[in-house]
């Protein structure tokens, strides 16, 4: 018995293309990328960098609500979604606000979402993403649906969805995975193994050496990747979402990788769980330092390129917080109007009800 | 016009949304070449093709998922739960997941997916089969709540349920299924959610209910006129949105009323009757509202349910204490 779970377990080799110094290792298996597309997972990852550290400071100042910090797993995040099409689906939770701006998510609105306001749910018409799902695994079963729905339809694009390693224990992840393989659904599960649940570590979520195996009870596609290598993260991905929409159905994806921060801002304290060593056994895998040493050696990326992303990311922060501030004020009476389509009598005479006290 | 039983009508307005909308799909656990457990789903797969009408592997929350993710590729989704003491499985899906869509995206984005559902005692399941959970349902926002108690209601208010745009939950009487025929229209029709129908008209009492207990409600009636005694007998169809117009219209008329549910006592549908009551009729009345209810315990094991279900004379005995006040 024991030898047959070594035997699955052993096949999920931890997929890498470029080294902790920033050598490719696995020159095979490079994608195809620009040295455009290069840049661009470069710049995206350092505004994101910055972007994080802002967060974190607006959040001290009292100027942000909910913030999950995601300095760590920005080639997680960013590899991920390079490799997806506008017109595919992203079904986030609540720490991938990064994905989602990069998919045509307006910054301002991701703050405003964290501040709780309800502009920051409304999600621009043609950006095809949901809320930040709160619900641990909720998302799961619902892009086992939409990549059913993008299947049926005969469309050539995938809904992608994200966890972490503590997702992977909800009764959800298995009942997506197991939905999405049944039906063969265009449907890509990245489940980004940041090692703690908050606080619990993942050797204490399961049994299974990989979180990646979880796929072959499924029958679907499973891998894990080396979550701090941008490269192999892309390339992971667009081989799956290559196989959803040729029909082969979906894959499981599993990134290791490491957060630096809290789990959230909202009184985490790391050094409660995790050992100052390992913190820093995994900054020597930071996915930026690695990608800049590699772009440095072809002469794709300099100081300046690094400061100029810099600055423009602090100027659009900035921006963004402005434009957040000028958000209108909440009302009950805007509230209500969400609830259904055609008001019910209960909150018909509520509206009133509120129209009447907002407007004293 | 065509004499349908209750599971027929509501088998006659799938095909009847399959056949008029094609982002309408079917689906759930033998739905498809069994045409589920109760058969209500019939001859459907067949007529439409299983890229309608399909089985779901055997997983209530990922039913629920599958639903929400159709929903919002474009399709119309009418999924069962196939007994409604499953929807513990699937609650997130419906209370947490599709009944907040539309507010968490400030109305960008909607679930318009009907969830059907068999329910109710009387037809000595297992347990968690047959339990009475509309009040969970009714304390959910952003959710409506469907319980019709004819062949004639369930057409025109599953094609209705089917048609909004919100998330409905069309709840089935296990014990209506197939308990007797009505008069039902071959062609379609619909019947508006949140509209309760008076099923027999009187002055003296009137008699708020749904589902299995419009039929109980309805017997008590009859006794009760023998002793002189006018009921009025009110389906609620919609317990979520209640139709709060009929209701007051008919206890200012009475000035007496009872209501009566299959559920339990605790914080049901007839305690929210009875505060509403209160809250706009209080004036009209000449005595308590009264509730006729199962007790507060787990619903029982089948050979129980006799004692347990409320019946007509209980409705009887409620009716006579209002009016003898």
């Amino acid at each position: 018995m024991t030898k047959t779970i070594d035997a699955v377990q052993d096949q999920f080799e931890t997929f890498q293309i470029l080294s902790e110094d920033g050598e490719v290792v696995n020159e095979s298996a490079m994608p195809n990328l620009s040295d455009e597309d290069l840049q661009e997972l470069m710049r995206r990852m350092v505004y994101t960098r910055i972007w994080d550290q802002r967060a974190i400071s607006l959040n001290r100042q009292g100027r942000l609500g909910f913030y999950a910090p995601v300095a760590g797993q920005e080639a997680s995040m960013l590899g991920t979604h390079y490799a997806l099409d506008k017109e595919d689906w992203i079904l986030p939770g609540y720490r991938d606000i990064p994905q989602m701006v990069f998919h045509g998510f307006p910054l301002t609105q991701a703050f405003l979402w964290s501040r709780g306001h309800f502009q920051g749910g409304q999600i621009p018409e043609g950006v095809n993403v949901l809320m930040p799902q709160i619900i641990i695994g909720a998302q799961i079963i619902q892009a086992a649906g939409v990549g059913f729905g993008l299947k049926k339809q005969g469309k050539k694009n995938v809904c992608i969805t994200y966890t972490g390693d503590g997702g992977a224990s909800q009764g959800d992840f298995y009942e997506g995975l197991n939905f999405a393989g049944a039906y063969r659904a265009n449907t890509i599960f990245v489940v980004q193994n940041n090692r703690f649940a908050i606080s619990v570590p993942v050797e204490k979520q399961s049994a299974a050496k990989t979180i990646a195996q979880k796929a072959v009870a499924a029958g679907i596609e499973g891998i894990q990747v080396d979550g701090m290598d941008v490269l192999a993260v892309y390339a992971a991905t667009q081989q799956a979402r290559e196989r959803a929409i040729s029909g082969e159905g979906p894959t499981l994806i599993e990134t290791l990788t490491y957060r630096y921060g809290p789990h959230t801002m909202a009184g985490d304290d790391p050094t409660r769980y995790r050992t100052k060593d390992l913190d820093n056994e995994w900054e020597k895998k930071d996915p930026l330092v690695r990608f800049r040493k590699f772009l440095e050696k072809k002469n794709l990326w300099s100081e300046e390129q690094e400061n100029k992303v810099v600055e423009e990311a602090k100027e659009d922060i900035k921006a963004a917080i402005k434009k957040a501030d000028g958000a209108p004020k909440q009302k009950v009476t805007d509230l209500i109007g969400f609830m259904f389509e055609d008001l019910p009598f209960n909150l018909r005479e509520q509206l009133e009800e509120y129209t009447a006290k907002e407007s004293k | 016009m065509a004499q349908m039983t209750m599971i027929q009508a509501i088998t006659d307005a799938m095909r009847n949304e399959l056949k008029s909308n094609e982002q309408v799909l079917v689906f759930g656990e033998d739905v498809g070449q069994n045409g589920g457990v109760f058969r209500a789903t019939e001859g459907l797969q067949k007529e439409f093709g299983e890229d309608r009408v399909f089985d779901t592997p055997l997983a209530e929350s990922g039913i629920g998922g599958l639903a929400i993710g159709l929903g919002l590729t474009g399709f119309r989704p009418v999924m069962e739960i196939q007994f409604f003491g499953f929807v513990f499985e699937v609650f997130d899906s419906v209370a947490a997941q599709m009944g907040r869509m539309r507010y968490r995206s400030g109305g960008v984005y909607t679930s318009p997916v009907t969830i059907r559902s068999p329910f109710g005692g009387g037809v000595k399941t297992p347990e968690l089969h047959a339990d009475s959970l509309e009040g969970l349902m009714y304390q959910t926002p952003g959710i409506k709540v469907v319980i019709p108690s004819t062949p004639y209601d369930a057409k025109g208010l599953l094609i209705s349920a089917i048609r909004d745009n919100d998330p409905v939950v069309y709840l089935e009487h296990m014990k209506l299924y197939r308990s007797f025929r009505g008069e039902v229209p071959e062609e379609e029709y619909t019947i508006e959610l949140g509209k309760a129908d008076v099923k027999r008209e009187g002055k003296d009492v009137s008699i708020i209910t749904y589902g299995a207990m419009v039929h109980a409600s309805l017997k008590a009636a009859e006794e009760l006129e023998k002793e002189g005694i006018s009921a009025e007998v009110i389906d609620l169809r919609t317990i979520s949105p209640l139709d709060i117009e009929t209701i007051m219209a008919s206890v200012e008329k009475t000035g007496r009323a009872i209501v009566v549910q299959e559920a339990q006592k605790q914080a049901g549908i007839g305690a929210f009757v009875v505060a509403e009551i209160n809250d706009r009729a209080i004036l009209h009345l000449e005595a308590p509202v009264l509730r006729v209810t199962a007790p507060d315990t787990v619903f029982p094991y089948a050979s129980a349910e006799d004692v347990w279900i409320p019946d007509h004379r209980d409705i009887v005995d409620k009716a006579k204490k209002v009016y003898n006040f």
